[in-house]
Protein backbone atom coordinates (compact mmCIF):
# COMPACT_ATOMS: atom_id res chain seq x y z
CA UNK A 1 0.00 0.00 0.00
CA UNK A 2 1.11 3.58 -0.66
CA UNK A 3 1.46 5.35 2.67
CA UNK A 4 0.60 9.03 2.76
CA UNK A 5 -0.23 11.68 5.32
CA UNK A 6 -2.06 14.95 5.16
CA UNK A 7 -0.09 18.15 4.83
CA UNK A 8 -0.63 20.60 7.71
CA UNK A 9 -3.91 22.44 7.15
CA UNK A 10 -2.27 25.89 7.07
CA UNK A 11 -0.08 24.71 4.17
CA UNK A 12 -3.15 23.46 2.32
CA UNK A 13 -4.89 26.72 3.00
CA UNK A 14 -1.90 28.71 1.75
CA UNK A 15 -1.90 26.69 -1.47
CA UNK A 16 -5.62 27.51 -1.88
CA UNK A 17 -5.14 31.19 -1.11
CA UNK A 18 -6.38 32.47 -4.45
CA UNK A 19 -9.09 29.84 -4.80
CA UNK A 20 -12.41 30.37 -3.05
CA UNK A 21 -14.46 27.51 -4.48
CA UNK A 22 -12.97 24.07 -3.96
CA UNK A 23 -13.85 20.63 -5.30
CA UNK A 24 -12.53 17.80 -3.09
CA UNK A 25 -11.13 14.49 -4.34
CA UNK A 26 -10.29 11.48 -2.16
CA UNK A 27 -9.25 7.90 -2.86
CA UNK A 28 -11.01 4.75 -1.66
CA UNK A 29 -7.84 2.65 -1.62
CA UNK A 30 -4.56 3.51 0.12
CA UNK A 31 -5.47 7.03 1.28
CA UNK A 32 -8.58 5.61 2.93
CA UNK A 33 -6.59 2.94 4.79
CA UNK A 34 -4.01 5.56 5.84
CA UNK A 35 -6.79 7.85 7.05
CA UNK A 36 -5.43 10.63 4.89
CA UNK A 37 -7.99 10.85 2.09
CA UNK A 38 -11.04 8.59 2.59
CA UNK A 39 -14.73 9.53 3.04
CA UNK A 40 -14.13 10.59 6.63
CA UNK A 41 -11.15 12.83 5.87
CA UNK A 42 -12.95 14.39 2.90
CA UNK A 43 -15.84 15.27 5.18
CA UNK A 44 -13.51 16.70 7.82
CA UNK A 45 -11.66 18.70 5.18
CA UNK A 46 -14.97 20.09 3.96
CA UNK A 47 -15.74 21.32 7.49
CA UNK A 48 -12.30 22.85 7.90
CA UNK A 49 -12.48 24.62 4.54
CA UNK A 50 -15.95 25.95 5.31
CA UNK A 51 -14.80 27.37 8.62
CA UNK A 52 -11.88 28.99 6.78
CA UNK A 53 -14.35 30.79 4.52
CA UNK A 54 -14.07 28.52 1.48
CA UNK A 55 -16.99 27.16 -0.48
CA UNK A 56 -16.88 23.45 -1.30
CA UNK A 57 -18.66 22.89 -4.61
CA UNK A 58 -18.70 19.11 -4.18
CA UNK A 59 -16.56 16.07 -3.53
CA UNK A 60 -15.82 12.58 -4.75
CA UNK A 61 -13.91 9.61 -3.43
CA UNK A 62 -12.53 7.86 -6.50
CA UNK A 63 -12.41 4.10 -6.18
CA UNK A 64 -8.74 4.02 -7.19
CA UNK A 65 -7.37 7.47 -7.91
CA UNK A 66 -4.21 6.10 -9.58
CA UNK A 67 -6.43 4.54 -12.27
CA UNK A 68 -6.35 7.29 -14.88
CA UNK A 69 -9.40 6.23 -16.89
CA UNK A 70 -11.50 5.75 -13.77
CA UNK A 71 -10.42 9.09 -12.30
CA UNK A 72 -11.32 10.85 -15.56
CA UNK A 73 -14.68 9.13 -15.76
CA UNK A 74 -15.56 9.87 -12.11
CA UNK A 75 -14.64 13.53 -12.50
CA UNK A 76 -16.79 13.79 -15.65
CA UNK A 77 -19.67 12.43 -13.54
CA UNK A 78 -19.34 15.56 -11.34
CA UNK A 79 -18.70 17.87 -14.26
CA UNK A 80 -20.76 20.84 -13.04
CA UNK A 81 -19.35 20.87 -9.54
CA UNK A 82 -15.83 20.63 -10.95
CA UNK A 83 -16.55 23.39 -13.44
CA UNK A 84 -17.88 25.64 -10.71
CA UNK A 85 -14.71 25.29 -8.60
CA UNK A 86 -11.52 27.38 -8.72
CA UNK A 87 -9.33 24.47 -7.69
CA UNK A 88 -9.33 20.72 -7.02
CA UNK A 89 -7.92 19.71 -3.64
CA UNK A 90 -6.81 16.08 -3.97
CA UNK A 91 -6.36 13.90 -0.90
CA UNK A 92 -4.65 11.01 -2.69
CA UNK A 93 -1.05 9.91 -3.26
CA UNK A 94 1.11 11.63 -5.88
CA UNK A 95 -0.06 9.13 -8.48
CA UNK A 96 -3.69 9.92 -7.69
CA UNK A 97 -3.06 13.66 -7.84
CA UNK A 98 -1.63 13.24 -11.32
CA UNK A 99 -4.58 11.19 -12.56
CA UNK A 100 -6.70 14.15 -11.51
CA UNK A 101 -4.40 16.82 -12.94
CA UNK A 102 -4.34 14.89 -16.24
CA UNK A 103 -8.15 14.78 -16.32
CA UNK A 104 -8.87 18.42 -15.52
CA UNK A 105 -7.56 21.79 -16.61
CA UNK A 106 -8.33 23.23 -13.17
CA UNK A 107 -5.63 24.12 -10.67
CA UNK A 108 -4.79 20.95 -8.74
CA UNK A 109 -3.64 21.15 -5.12
CA UNK A 110 -1.94 18.15 -3.49
CA UNK A 111 -3.22 17.77 0.04
CA UNK A 112 -1.07 14.80 1.00
CA UNK A 113 2.59 13.95 1.25
CA UNK A 114 3.26 10.54 -0.27
CA UNK A 115 5.78 8.61 1.79
CA UNK A 116 6.46 4.99 0.92
CA UNK A 117 5.18 1.60 -0.12
CA UNK A 118 4.22 0.23 3.26
CA UNK A 119 3.14 -2.85 5.08
CA UNK A 120 0.31 -2.53 7.57
CA UNK A 121 1.43 -3.61 11.04
CA UNK A 122 -1.99 -2.76 12.42
CA UNK A 123 -4.47 -0.04 11.54
CA UNK A 124 -2.67 3.27 11.85
CA UNK A 125 0.82 1.72 11.93
CA UNK A 126 2.70 1.36 8.66
CA UNK A 127 6.26 0.23 7.92
CA UNK A 128 8.39 0.36 4.82
CA UNK A 129 9.79 -3.04 3.94
CA UNK A 130 10.24 -2.76 0.17
CA UNK A 131 11.83 0.14 -1.69
CA UNK A 132 10.81 -0.91 -5.20
CA UNK A 133 14.42 -1.49 -6.32
CA UNK A 134 13.50 -3.33 -9.50
CA UNK A 135 15.57 -6.45 -8.75
CA UNK A 136 14.38 -8.46 -5.78
CA UNK A 137 17.03 -10.06 -3.57
CA UNK A 138 14.76 -11.33 -0.79
CA UNK A 139 15.45 -14.98 -1.68
CA UNK A 140 19.12 -14.43 -0.83
CA UNK A 141 18.52 -12.42 2.32
CA UNK A 142 16.25 -14.74 4.28
CA UNK A 143 13.16 -12.77 3.32
CA UNK A 144 14.29 -9.46 4.90
CA UNK A 145 15.25 -6.58 2.62
CA UNK A 146 18.53 -4.86 3.55
CA UNK A 147 18.02 -2.32 0.74
CA UNK A 148 15.10 -0.98 2.75
CA UNK A 149 15.40 -2.04 6.36
CA UNK A 150 19.06 -0.89 6.57
CA UNK A 151 19.04 2.94 6.37
CA UNK A 152 22.26 2.73 4.33
CA UNK A 153 20.96 -0.09 2.11
CA UNK A 154 24.10 -2.15 2.78
CA UNK A 155 24.24 -5.43 0.87
CA UNK A 156 27.22 -7.14 2.52
CA UNK A 157 26.51 -7.03 6.22
CA UNK A 158 26.17 -4.54 9.06
CA UNK A 159 28.05 -1.26 9.32
CA UNK A 160 30.31 -0.38 12.25
CA UNK A 161 27.43 1.39 13.93
CA UNK A 162 25.59 -1.79 14.88
CA UNK A 163 25.55 -2.15 18.66
CA UNK A 164 24.04 -5.17 20.38
CA UNK A 165 22.14 -5.86 17.17
CA UNK A 166 20.62 -2.35 17.16
CA UNK A 167 20.79 0.22 14.36
CA UNK A 168 23.00 3.30 14.77
CA UNK A 169 20.23 5.55 13.46
CA UNK A 170 17.54 4.27 15.84
CA UNK A 171 18.24 2.50 19.12
CA UNK A 172 14.73 1.05 19.04
CA UNK A 173 15.24 -0.60 15.67
CA UNK A 174 16.94 -3.95 15.19
CA UNK A 175 19.79 -3.83 12.64
CA UNK A 176 18.58 -5.30 9.34
CA UNK A 177 21.64 -7.54 9.17
CA UNK A 178 21.11 -8.75 12.71
CA UNK A 179 17.57 -9.74 11.69
CA UNK A 180 18.87 -11.48 8.57
CA UNK A 181 21.60 -13.23 10.57
CA UNK A 182 19.11 -14.52 13.18
CA UNK A 183 16.76 -15.77 10.47
CA UNK A 184 19.60 -17.48 8.59
CA UNK A 185 20.77 -19.13 11.79
CA UNK A 186 17.34 -20.64 12.39
CA UNK A 187 17.15 -21.71 8.74
CA UNK A 188 20.68 -23.12 8.76
CA UNK A 189 21.73 -20.88 5.88
CA UNK A 190 24.33 -18.64 7.54
CA UNK A 191 26.89 -19.63 4.90
CA UNK A 192 25.04 -17.28 2.55
CA UNK A 193 26.71 -14.44 4.44
CA UNK A 194 30.10 -15.45 3.05
CA UNK A 195 29.26 -14.47 -0.50
CA UNK A 196 30.23 -10.97 -1.63
CA UNK A 197 27.17 -9.27 -3.07
CA UNK A 198 27.97 -7.11 -6.08
CA UNK A 199 26.87 -3.56 -6.55
CA UNK A 200 23.24 -3.00 -7.36
CA UNK A 201 22.05 -2.32 -10.92
CA UNK A 202 20.24 0.98 -10.57
CA UNK A 203 19.43 1.08 -14.27
CA UNK A 204 16.55 -1.23 -13.35
CA UNK A 205 14.74 1.70 -11.79
CA UNK A 206 15.52 4.61 -14.05
CA UNK A 207 12.77 7.21 -13.80
CA UNK A 208 10.08 7.46 -14.94
CA UNK A 209 9.32 3.76 -14.64
CA UNK A 210 7.27 2.20 -17.42
CA UNK A 211 5.86 -1.26 -17.99
CA UNK A 212 3.75 -2.37 -20.92
CA UNK A 213 2.61 -5.96 -20.87
CA UNK A 214 2.82 -7.48 -24.34
CA UNK A 215 0.24 -10.13 -25.13
CA UNK B 1 54.95 5.79 -5.28
CA UNK B 2 55.27 3.20 -2.52
CA UNK B 3 53.43 3.27 0.77
CA UNK B 4 55.86 3.58 3.66
CA UNK B 5 53.01 2.44 5.89
CA UNK B 6 52.88 -0.80 3.97
CA UNK B 7 56.67 -1.15 4.01
CA UNK B 8 56.81 -0.69 7.77
CA UNK B 9 53.92 -3.04 8.51
CA UNK B 10 55.25 -5.67 6.12
CA UNK B 11 58.63 -5.42 7.83
CA UNK B 12 56.94 -6.06 11.17
CA UNK B 13 57.54 -2.53 12.43
CA UNK B 14 55.03 -1.13 14.92
CA UNK B 15 53.29 1.92 13.40
CA UNK B 16 51.47 4.92 14.80
CA UNK B 17 48.81 6.75 12.83
CA UNK B 18 46.84 9.78 13.94
CA UNK B 19 43.62 11.34 12.83
CA UNK B 20 43.61 15.02 11.93
CA UNK B 21 40.31 16.50 10.88
CA UNK B 22 40.45 18.78 7.82
CA UNK B 23 38.89 22.23 8.25
CA UNK B 24 35.37 23.41 7.64
CA UNK B 25 36.49 26.08 5.20
CA UNK B 26 39.25 26.47 2.68
CA UNK B 27 42.04 27.59 5.04
CA UNK B 28 44.21 24.54 5.70
CA UNK B 29 46.90 26.45 7.62
CA UNK B 30 46.06 25.07 11.05
CA UNK B 31 45.45 21.59 9.63
CA UNK B 32 48.91 21.57 8.04
CA UNK B 33 50.55 22.99 11.14
CA UNK B 34 49.00 20.35 13.39
CA UNK B 35 50.00 17.66 10.93
CA UNK B 36 53.55 18.98 10.58
CA UNK B 37 53.99 19.04 14.35
CA UNK B 38 53.34 15.29 14.35
CA UNK B 39 56.21 14.66 11.94
CA UNK B 40 58.62 12.22 13.53
CA UNK B 41 55.99 11.14 16.04
CA UNK B 42 53.52 9.34 13.78
CA UNK B 43 53.95 7.38 10.55
CA UNK B 44 50.81 8.46 8.78
CA UNK B 45 47.99 10.91 9.15
CA UNK B 46 44.39 9.87 8.53
CA UNK B 47 42.40 12.52 6.74
CA UNK B 48 38.75 12.10 7.62
CA UNK B 49 35.96 12.34 5.05
CA UNK B 50 33.18 14.67 6.19
CA UNK B 51 33.51 13.05 9.58
CA UNK B 52 30.31 12.37 11.46
CA UNK B 53 28.47 13.45 8.29
CA UNK B 54 29.54 17.05 8.91
CA UNK B 55 30.51 18.91 5.73
CA UNK B 56 34.18 19.87 5.54
CA UNK B 57 36.85 20.40 2.90
CA UNK B 58 37.37 17.47 0.56
CA UNK B 59 39.65 14.87 2.16
CA UNK B 60 41.32 14.49 -1.23
CA UNK B 61 42.40 18.15 -1.18
CA UNK B 62 43.59 17.85 2.41
CA UNK B 63 45.45 14.61 1.68
CA UNK B 64 47.11 16.14 -1.38
CA UNK B 65 48.30 19.09 0.71
CA UNK B 66 49.87 16.64 3.14
CA UNK B 67 51.62 14.85 0.28
CA UNK B 68 52.99 18.22 -0.88
CA UNK B 69 54.32 18.81 2.62
CA UNK B 70 56.07 15.46 2.64
CA UNK B 71 53.62 13.83 5.05
CA UNK B 72 52.11 10.47 4.12
CA UNK B 73 48.32 10.51 4.47
CA UNK B 74 45.74 7.78 4.75
CA UNK B 75 42.94 9.09 2.58
CA UNK B 76 39.59 8.14 4.10
CA UNK B 77 36.79 7.78 1.59
CA UNK B 78 33.18 6.97 2.38
CA UNK B 79 30.23 5.78 0.30
CA UNK B 80 27.82 8.23 1.88
CA UNK B 81 28.36 11.21 -0.41
CA UNK B 82 29.51 9.75 -3.73
CA UNK B 83 28.14 7.29 -6.23
CA UNK B 84 30.37 4.71 -7.92
CA UNK B 85 31.48 7.14 -10.60
CA UNK B 86 32.49 9.83 -8.12
CA UNK B 87 34.27 7.28 -5.91
CA UNK B 88 36.33 5.98 -8.82
CA UNK B 89 37.23 9.39 -10.21
CA UNK B 90 38.16 10.58 -6.71
CA UNK B 91 40.42 7.55 -6.29
CA UNK B 92 42.10 8.15 -9.63
CA UNK B 93 42.60 11.76 -8.61
CA UNK B 94 44.10 10.65 -5.31
CA UNK B 95 46.59 8.39 -7.07
CA UNK B 96 47.57 11.17 -9.48
CA UNK B 97 48.20 13.48 -6.51
CA UNK B 98 50.50 11.00 -4.80
CA UNK B 99 48.14 9.47 -2.26
CA UNK B 100 49.17 5.87 -1.58
CA UNK B 101 47.01 4.76 1.36
CA UNK B 102 43.23 4.56 1.34
CA UNK B 103 40.81 3.68 4.12
CA UNK B 104 37.56 2.53 2.50
CA UNK B 105 34.50 3.19 4.64
CA UNK B 106 30.74 3.04 4.45
CA UNK B 107 30.42 6.33 6.34
CA UNK B 108 28.23 7.54 9.19
CA UNK B 109 24.61 8.04 8.30
CA UNK B 110 23.70 11.47 6.99
CA UNK B 111 21.20 12.01 9.81
CA UNK B 112 24.08 12.41 12.33
CA UNK B 113 25.57 15.47 10.71
CA UNK B 114 25.00 19.10 9.87
CA UNK B 115 23.33 18.45 6.49
CA UNK B 116 20.66 16.02 7.63
CA UNK B 117 18.39 16.97 4.70
CA UNK B 118 20.94 15.84 2.12
CA UNK B 119 20.34 12.73 0.03
CA UNK B 120 22.40 9.82 1.38
CA UNK B 121 24.09 8.06 -1.54
CA UNK B 122 25.37 4.62 -0.47
CA UNK B 123 25.47 3.49 -4.12
CA UNK B 124 28.19 1.05 -2.98
CA UNK B 125 28.92 -0.37 0.45
CA UNK B 126 32.41 -0.68 1.93
CA UNK B 127 32.94 -4.21 0.61
CA UNK B 128 31.94 -3.16 -2.91
CA UNK B 129 34.17 -0.08 -2.60
CA UNK B 130 37.11 -2.29 -1.64
CA UNK B 131 36.40 -4.47 -4.69
CA UNK B 132 36.23 -1.37 -6.82
CA UNK B 133 39.66 -0.25 -5.59
CA UNK B 134 40.99 -3.72 -6.41
CA UNK B 135 39.51 -3.49 -9.90
CA UNK B 136 41.14 -0.09 -10.44
CA UNK B 137 44.40 -1.68 -9.29
CA UNK B 138 43.96 -4.25 -12.05
CA UNK B 139 43.81 -1.48 -14.58
CA UNK B 140 40.09 -1.34 -15.25
CA UNK B 141 37.08 0.49 -13.95
CA UNK B 142 33.92 -0.98 -12.46
CA UNK B 143 32.34 -1.16 -15.91
CA UNK B 144 35.33 -3.13 -17.20
CA UNK B 145 36.87 -0.31 -19.24
CA UNK B 146 40.69 -0.14 -19.37
CA UNK B 147 42.43 2.67 -17.48
CA UNK B 148 45.17 4.94 -18.76
CA UNK B 149 47.43 4.68 -15.73
CA UNK B 150 46.66 2.22 -12.94
CA UNK B 151 46.40 3.38 -9.32
CA UNK B 152 48.07 1.21 -6.70
CA UNK B 153 46.93 1.79 -3.15
CA UNK B 154 47.66 0.21 0.19
CA UNK B 155 44.07 -0.34 1.23
CA UNK B 156 42.53 -0.53 4.66
CA UNK B 157 39.09 -0.98 6.14
CA UNK B 158 37.39 -0.21 9.42
CA UNK B 159 36.65 -2.78 12.10
CA UNK B 160 34.52 -2.53 15.22
CA UNK B 161 35.99 -5.04 17.71
CA UNK B 162 33.23 -4.46 20.25
CA UNK B 163 30.29 -4.83 17.87
CA UNK B 164 27.76 -7.49 18.80
CA UNK B 165 26.78 -9.99 17.46
CA UNK B 166 30.47 -10.39 16.64
CA UNK B 167 30.13 -13.51 14.42
CA UNK B 168 27.98 -11.41 12.09
CA UNK B 169 30.62 -8.66 12.02
CA UNK B 170 33.26 -11.27 11.32
CA UNK B 171 31.51 -12.36 8.10
CA UNK B 172 31.79 -8.81 6.86
CA UNK B 173 35.42 -8.43 7.94
CA UNK B 174 36.24 -11.60 6.01
CA UNK B 175 34.56 -10.14 2.94
CA UNK B 176 36.50 -6.90 3.38
CA UNK B 177 39.77 -8.80 3.34
CA UNK B 178 38.85 -10.95 0.35
CA UNK B 179 37.77 -7.73 -1.43
CA UNK B 180 41.25 -6.29 -0.93
CA UNK B 181 41.68 -4.82 2.58
CA UNK B 182 45.23 -5.31 3.85
CA UNK B 183 44.91 -3.55 7.18
CA UNK B 184 42.18 -2.72 9.67
CA UNK B 185 41.94 0.49 11.60
CA UNK B 186 39.63 -0.20 14.51
CA UNK B 187 37.08 1.88 16.32
CA UNK B 188 38.38 3.38 19.54
CA UNK B 189 38.69 0.62 22.08
CA UNK B 190 38.81 0.94 25.86
CA UNK B 191 38.98 -2.69 26.88
CA UNK B 192 42.31 -4.41 26.06
CA UNK B 193 40.76 -7.82 26.64
CA UNK B 194 38.33 -7.14 23.76
CA UNK B 195 41.34 -6.32 21.58
CA UNK B 196 42.93 -9.65 22.39
CA UNK B 197 39.71 -11.51 21.53
CA UNK B 198 39.43 -9.51 18.32
CA UNK B 199 43.02 -10.22 17.27
CA UNK B 200 42.49 -13.94 17.83
CA UNK B 201 39.21 -13.90 15.91
CA UNK B 202 40.77 -12.30 12.82
CA UNK B 203 44.19 -13.99 12.98
CA UNK B 204 43.24 -16.29 10.07
CA UNK B 205 42.72 -13.26 7.81
CA UNK B 206 46.40 -12.35 7.73
CA UNK B 207 45.65 -8.67 7.98
CA UNK B 208 47.46 -5.91 9.90
CA UNK B 209 45.59 -4.43 12.85
CA UNK B 210 45.93 -0.81 13.85
CA UNK B 211 44.02 -0.34 17.11
CA UNK B 212 42.09 2.85 17.77
CA UNK B 213 42.73 5.00 20.86
CA UNK B 214 40.52 7.96 21.58
CA UNK B 215 41.65 10.79 23.85
CA UNK B 216 38.85 11.37 26.35
CA UNK B 217 39.00 15.02 27.35
CA UNK B 218 36.44 14.89 30.16
CA UNK B 219 33.84 12.70 31.85
CA UNK B 220 31.20 14.64 29.93
CA UNK B 221 32.82 13.72 26.63
CA UNK B 222 33.01 10.06 27.70
CA UNK B 223 29.30 10.07 28.49
CA UNK B 224 28.55 11.78 25.19
CA UNK B 225 30.57 9.15 23.35
CA UNK B 226 28.62 6.38 25.04
CA UNK B 227 25.30 7.97 24.23
CA UNK B 228 25.94 9.24 20.71
CA UNK B 229 28.87 7.57 18.98
CA UNK B 230 27.86 4.24 17.48
CA UNK B 231 30.08 1.31 18.36
CA UNK B 232 32.01 2.95 21.22
CA UNK B 233 31.67 2.05 24.86
CA UNK B 234 33.65 3.74 27.62
CA UNK B 235 33.61 1.66 30.82
CA UNK B 236 32.19 3.25 33.97
CA UNK B 237 35.56 2.92 35.73
CA UNK B 238 37.18 5.23 33.15
CA UNK B 239 34.37 7.78 33.46
CA UNK B 240 34.85 7.64 37.23
CA UNK B 241 38.60 8.29 36.83
CA UNK B 242 37.94 11.33 34.67
CA UNK B 243 35.26 12.59 37.02
CA UNK B 244 37.43 12.57 40.11
CA UNK B 245 40.56 13.97 38.44
CA UNK B 246 41.60 17.55 39.29
CA UNK B 247 42.55 18.03 35.62
CA UNK B 248 40.41 15.88 33.30
CA UNK B 249 42.63 16.48 30.27
CA UNK B 250 45.77 15.39 32.15
CA UNK B 251 43.87 12.33 33.31
CA UNK B 252 42.59 11.73 29.79
CA UNK B 253 46.14 11.72 28.43
CA UNK B 254 47.17 9.34 31.21
CA UNK B 255 44.29 6.96 30.34
CA UNK B 256 45.14 7.08 26.64
CA UNK B 257 48.81 6.45 27.40
CA UNK B 258 47.87 3.50 29.58
CA UNK B 259 45.61 2.07 26.82
CA UNK B 260 48.43 2.47 24.31
CA UNK B 261 50.61 0.27 26.50
CA UNK B 262 47.87 -2.27 27.18
CA UNK B 263 46.76 -2.59 23.55
CA UNK B 264 50.22 -2.77 22.04
CA UNK B 265 50.74 -6.54 22.53
CA UNK B 266 47.58 -7.27 20.54
CA UNK B 267 48.09 -5.17 17.43
CA UNK B 268 50.49 -4.08 14.69
CA UNK B 269 50.04 -0.40 15.27
CA UNK B 270 47.97 2.24 17.00
CA UNK B 271 45.68 4.91 15.66
CA UNK B 272 45.33 7.97 17.87
CA UNK B 273 42.23 10.13 17.72
CA UNK B 274 42.92 13.26 19.77
CA UNK B 275 39.84 15.23 18.68
CA UNK B 276 41.52 18.56 18.12
CA UNK B 277 44.22 18.14 20.81
CA UNK B 278 46.78 16.66 18.42
CA UNK B 279 49.60 18.44 20.29
CA UNK B 280 49.09 15.89 23.08
CA UNK B 281 49.76 12.89 20.82
CA UNK B 282 53.54 12.76 21.44
CA UNK B 283 52.80 12.55 25.16
CA UNK B 284 50.25 9.76 24.62
CA UNK B 285 52.58 7.61 22.56
CA UNK B 286 55.93 8.36 24.20
CA UNK B 287 56.32 4.91 25.70
CA UNK B 288 55.84 3.09 22.40
CA UNK B 289 58.00 5.36 20.27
Amino acid sequence: MIVSKQKPFDEILAALEESRKIFLVGCAKCATVCKSGGEEEIWQMQELLASAGKEVTGSIVIDEACHMLRAGRDLRGKKEMVAESDALLVLACGAGVQSVSAASEKKTVAGLDTMFLGNIRRLGQYEQKCSLCGECILTETAGICPMTVCPKGLLNGPCGGMQDGRCETDQDAECAWSQIYNRMQSQGSVDNLKKIVSQKDFSKILRPGKLKIEK
Amino acid sequence: MISSLQQKLDAGEFVITAEVCPPKGSDCGEFLEKSSNLRGHVDCINVTDNQGANMRISPLAAAALLVQSGIEPIFQITCRDRNRMALQSELLGAAALGVVNVLALTGDHISFGDHSQAKPVFDLDSVQLLKTISELGEGRDLAGNPLHGTPHFYVGAAAAPEAEPFPLTLFKLEKKVSAGARFFQTQAIFNPEKMRTFRDAVSHLNVKIIAGVLLLKSAGMARYVNAHIPGLSVPASIIEELESAPSPIVKGVEIARRLVGELRPFCDGLHIMAMGREELIPEIIKEVR
